[in-house]
């Protein structure tokens, strides 16, 4: 799957901060040296592939009250994986949910974010979902500390 | 810190959704708030300034950039952590870095183009001081992504 120059200069200019302006679209084309038309088509094209899945904002969570955020890993069953992963998907406290190979000794296979406004909640919505689910054996790993939260940057390797 | 009004709440839960792919994609938001452009425009830079937005931008599927990611665990020695975890920070590819509760106490996410570039950076982080034990947790699919605060 080839990525051409073209698309990964119109990639690059729009991983960086969305300019907050009347017309932005025209700012990131004058970056790449393409129209504005054309920028806005391979935009729409972009999506079509799926290969943007959002144009939009994220919010600071803690700072508009989401204080208790843990990545949940649960063992679960291979033949039950797909089952439960979207059982847990459809929960609107969950923001991530991803399928892993797990590791020696850490055989947790379903990994979830969970966001809540305190500990009570995040644990009620953890007992929630186990007991939608069936699922009894889990970890839940609290976050302590935030180090790094960034956009990716693509095809910037060296 | 300034307070989220009303309008503040429902122009970041449409914000959060999709930013159109038209010429003036502000002054369609603010056809549906019921504002003019020059508003919206006005009051997204104060709300950014104020730190309640961490990004506005695009977002991509990384499996169909070609990159493939991979969810790290290490057991650090605490009084190696910080250490550790700005080393971590220094690869772009580390998107996602925290301290966590438990043995394993530091979780990052990573995003390589290859799994021999992967698999290079996984074995000098395993080598830097501190450093006790490493799970790597390959991503096989993606069920959800979809990190939406709806503020009431």
């Amino acid at each position: 799957m080839a990525i051409s120059e073209q698309d990964k200069a119109i990639i690059k200019a729009l991983q960086d901060d969305f300019p907050l302006c009347e017309e932005p679209y025209k700012i990131l084309a004058q970056r790449v040296g393409i129209s504005e038309e054309e920028f806005l088509r391979r935009v729409k094209e972009l999506v079509d592939e799926k290969k943007i899945r959002k144009m939009g904002a994220v919010l600071r969570h803690r700072e508009v009250g989401f204080n208790a955020n843990a990545l949940c890993a649960w063992q679960v069953s291979p033949e039950k994986l797909d089952d439960i992963a979207q059982i847990m998907s459809a929960h609107a406290a969950v923001s991530h949910c991803y399928d892993r190979t797990p590791a020696p000794n850490w055989n947790y296979n379903l990994y979830t974010m969970i966001h809540a406004k305190n500990r009570d909640e995040c644990e009620q919505i953890i007992g929630e979902l186990a007991s939608m689910t069936g699922v009894t054996n889990y970890k839940i790993l609290y976050t302590k500390r935030e180090w790094k939260k960034t956009g990716m940057k693509y095809f910037c390797e060296t | 810190m300034t307070r989220l009004t009303t309008f503040d709440k429902a122009l970041l839960n449409l914000l959060q959704g999709d930013i159109p792919i038209c010429s003036h994609p502000f002054a369609e938001l603010a056809c549906r708030l019921n504002t003019d452009e020059g508003t919206v425009l006005a009051r997204l830079r104060e709300l950014k300034a104020a730190g309640f937005l961490r990004r506005i931008g695009t977002f991509f599927d990384s499996n169909r950039l070609g990159y493939h990611g991979t969810l790290v665990a290490l057991k650090v020695d605490p009084s190696a952590l910080r250490a550790v975890a700005e080393a971590v920070n220094r690869y772009p590819g580390a998107t996602h870095n925290y301290e966590r509760e438990g043995a394993y106490n530091l979780w990052f996410t990573l995003l390589t183009p290859n799994a021999e570039y992967e698999s290079h950076i996984l074995s000098e982080i395993r080598s830097l001081r501190g450093v006790e034990d490493m799970l790597r947790l390959k991503a096989n699919k993606r069920y959800k992504i979809n990190v939406q605060f709806k503020l009431q």
